[in-house]
C-alpha cells in the first residue's frame, strides 16, 4: 500500500470511529432515559474530570492552533510562542471564576444552555432573551463556517479528493454523530480528539527537535536566518506590546464568555470533577499550545522554504515522521475542528429548541416531538454550513476570532455581573449586549487596533459601561430571582 | 430554614475559590510578561541560553507553564472544597427548586 493509500484508509478508520461514538451514545442515552432535553443538550450533567477537561480544551483549541498559529509562529519566530502561551491560564479562569456557584446554580433552575440562565437571571425578560439566541446563532453559524472550510481543506490535503467532497465528506460525519448521539457523543468524542491532539503534538514536538538536530542547533540556525525570530518581539516588531497584552484579553479572560464553553461549566458531574478538570485542562492546553507552536517556530530550521504558512505542520509532519505517527499529527488538526465544530453544532441546536422553541412557540412540546425536531434541526444547521462553506475565503484565523469576540461581546458582563452582582438587571444586560456588539463591530472594521490594543479591549470597557449605566437608571431585579440566585441569606 | 445555612457555606466557599484562580491568574500573567519583557529586551547578541532555548523564552513560557501547571493542581488541592452541588443534598424539602 502507499503512503497516500495508508493515510486516507487512516483517516475513514477515524470518521468511523467518530460516527461509531455517535451510535454508542445514542444508545447509552435510550437506556439511561431520563428527561431528553437534559440528556441530549447537556449529557444529563454527568462529565467526569478527564472528559470535562478535554471536552473544555478540545471545544475552545481550533483548527488554527495547529495551522494558522503554527504557521505565524513560522514566520515570526518565538515571540509568536510567547503569545500563544497566554492562554495557559484559559481552563483554570473559565472553571475557576465560573465556579461551582454557576453549575450549583444552573442545577437549581434546571439550566440547559447558557440563555437559559441568563433568562432566570434577568427576570425572564424576552429582550434578553432573544438579543442572546440570535448573537450565539449568529455568530456560532460564522464560526462553524470558517472551521468547516479548515476541516474540508485539512481532509483534502489529506486524502486528495477535491474540495467539495471532502466538504460534504467532513460535514456528513459530524452531522451524524451530533444528531444521533447530542451533547454525550459530542464530550466523548472531544475527549478521543483532545487526546489526538495531545498525542500528536508530543510526537511532533520530539520528531522535529531530532530532526533539526537538537534545540541549541535549531535555535543558532534561527539566529543565524533572523535573530528576530529569537525576540518576544516578532520580524520587524510585528507584535507590538500593547497589542499582545490586550490579546490575553481575548484569548483567555475573554473566554468565559463563549457560552459554547461556559455551558460546560454546567454539565460536570461533581465538585471532584471540576477540581481534577482544572488540573488536567491547564496541562493539557499548555503542552498543545507550546508543543504545536513550538514545533512552527523550529519547522524555519527543517523545511526552511514553506510558502502557504498554514500547511507548515502538515508539510512538516509527512518530511519528519513515518506514515503512520504522520497520520496521527494530520489528524490533531481535523480533531480539533471537529471537536470545535460539534459543541457549537450541538449548542445551536439547544439554543434554537430550548431557548425559542419550547419557551415561546410551544412550552409544552412532548418529548417525541422534541427529540425528532432537535435532530431536525442539527441536520438543517449542517446542511445551511455546509452550503455557506462551499465558497471559502483564504485566512481562517481572522474570520474565527471575529465570531470569538463578538460573542464574548455580548455575553461576558451579562453572565458574569448575573453571577456576581445582585443589582445586575434586564435592561443593563441588554444594553450591555448590544453596545458591546456594536462596538466590536465597528472597531474591527474601522479602528481594527485602537491605541495599539485588540478591539476586544475597548469593546467590554464599553459593554460594561453600558450595563453599569443602564442597570444604575432603571429597576432593580426581581425580589424572587435575587433569592434563587442568592440562596435565602438576607443579611 | 435549614437550606439558608447550607446555601451561604457554598456560596461562600464557591467566592473564595473564585476569588484564588484570580489570583492565580494575575501571578501568572506577571510571571509570563515579566521574564518575557524583562529578560527579552536585551539585544539578542546577550541573551543567555537554557536547554538551547533563548533564556527570556525558557523562564516565561516553558518553566512557567510547569510552575503554574504545578500551582494550578496546588491551589485546588489545598483550597477548593468538596462540595455538593445539588440543593436536594444540603437542604430538606427542597428548597432550592424552583
Amino acid at each position: 500500500m502507499n503512503e497516500q493509500a495508508l493515510l486516507t484508509t487512516l483517516v475513514f478508520v477515524y470518521l468511523g470511529v467518530l460516527v461509531g461514538v455517535g451510535v454508542y451514545a445514542a444508545r447509552i442515552r435510550q437506556k439511561e432515559g431520563g428527561g431528553f432535553i437534559a440528556g441530549y443538550f447537556l449529557g444529563g450533567r454527568g462529565l467526569n474530570g478527564f472528559v470535562l477537561a478535554m471536552t473544555l480544551v478540545a471545544t475552545y483549541i481550533s483548527a488554527s492552533s495547529f495551522l494558522g498559529g503554527p504557521g505565524t509562529a513560522y514566520q515570526q519566530g518565538l515571540g509568536w510562542v510567547l503569545l500563544a502561551m497566554i492562554q495557559l491560564p484559559a481552563m483554570y479562569l473559565t472553571l475557576g471564576i465560573l465556579g461551582k456557584r454557576f453549575a450549583i446554580i444552573a442545577r437549581r433552575i434546571k439550566a440547559i444552555t447558557v440563555v437559559d440562565f441568563l433568562r432566570e437571571r434577568y427576570d425572564g425578560n424576552k429582550l434578553v432573551v432573544l438579543s442572546s439566541a440570535f448573537f450565539v446563532v449568529v455568530f456560532l453559524v460564522a464560526a462553524v463556517v470558517a472551521q468547516f472550510i479548515g476541516g474540508a481543506r485539512l481532509f483534502q490535503s489529506v486524502t486528495r479528493f477535491d474540495y467539495v467532497l471532502s466538504l460534504i465528506l467532513f460535514s456528513f460525519v459530524v452531522m451524524i454523530y451530533v444528531t444521533l448521539g447530542g451533547f454525550l457523543a459530542v464530550v466523548l468524542n472531544d475527549s478521543i480528539n483532545g487526546t489526538i491532539m495531545f498525542v500528536g503534538t508530543i510526537v511532533l514536538l520530539v520528531a522535529t527537535v531530532k530532526a533539526g538536530g537538537g534545540t541549541a542547533a535549531i535555535v543558532q540556525q534561527l539566529a543565524a536566518k533572523n535573530p528576530e525570530l529569537l525576540t518576544p518581539f516578532g520580524v520587524k516588531h510585528f507584535i507590538s506590546l500593547p497589542w499582545i497584552s490586550s490579546f490575553w484579553v481575548l484569548v483567555c479572560i475573554g473566554l468565559l464568555g463563549l457560552p459554547q464553553n461556559a455551558v460546560r461549566a454546567m454539565a460536570y458531574r461533581d465538585s471532584r470533577a471540576m477540581h481534577s478538570a482544572i488540573v488536567i485542562g491547564t496541562v493539557v492546553t499548555g503542552a498543545l499550545m507550546l508543543g504545536m507552536h513550538l514545533v512552527g517556530v523550529f519547522a524555519q530550521a527543517v523545511i526552511p522554504k514553506v510558502t502557504v504558512t498554514d500547511m507548515t505542520i502538515p508539510t512538516l509532519a509527512l518530511q519528519v515522521l513515518p506514515p503512520f505517527l504522520a497520520a496521527l499529527v494530520l489528524a490533531a488538526p481535523l480533531a480539533a475542528i471537529m471537536s470545535t465544530v460539534d459543541s457549537q453544532l450541538i449548542y445551536m441546536a439547544g439554543t434554537i429548541i430550548k431557548d425559542i422553541y419550547l419557551n415561546y412557540i410551544n412550552p409544552s412540546a412532548d418529548e417525541n416531538c422534541l427529540k425528532r425536531l432537535s435532530q431536525a434541526c442539527n441536520i438543517l444547521l449542517s446542511l445551511l454550513i455546509l452550503a455557506l462553506a462551499l465558497k471559502p475565503p483564504s485566512l481562517i484565523i481572522w474570520v474565527n476570532l471575529f465570531a470569538f469576540g463578538g460573542l464574548q461581546a455580548a455575553f461576558f458582563w451579562p453572565l458574569l455581573l448575573g453571577l456576581y452582582w445582585k443589582r445586575a438587571n434586564a435592561a443593563g444586560a441588554v444594553a450591555s449586549q448590544v453596545g458591546g456588539v456594536l462596538a466590536f463591530v465597528w472597531f474591527s472594521a474601522f479602528v481594527p487596533r485602537p491605541l495599539g490594543l485588540h478591539p476586544i479591549v475597548p469593546t467590554l470597557l464599553i459593554s460594561l459601561g453600558s450595563f453599569l449605566l443602564v442597570t444604575a437608571l432603571t429597576q432593580e431585579p426581581k425580589c424572587e430571582t435575587i433569592k434563587k440566585f442568592w440562596g435565602y441569606a438576607e443579611d | 430554614m435549614k437550606g439558608k445555612v447550607q446555601g451561604d457555606y457554598r456560596f461562600r466557599q464557591c467566592g473564595k475559590e473564585a476569588l484564588i484562580m484570580l489570583a492565580l491568574f494575575v501571578l501568572n500573567v506577571v510571571w509570563w510578561y515579566g521574564f518575557a519583557y524583562g529578560l527579552g529586551s536585551r539585544p539578542v547578541e546577550t541573551y543567555g541560553y537554557v536547554l538551547g532555548l533563548p533564556d527570556w523564552f525558557f523562564y516565561s513560557c516553558v518553566l512557567g507553564y510547569l510552575v503554574f501547571s504545578v500551582l494550578a493542581w496546588l491551589a485546588v488541592r489545598v483550597f477548593f472544597r468538596d462540595i455538593p452541588l445539588d440543593d436536594t443534598h444540603t437542604a430538606e424539602g427542597g428548597d432550592g427548586e424552583q
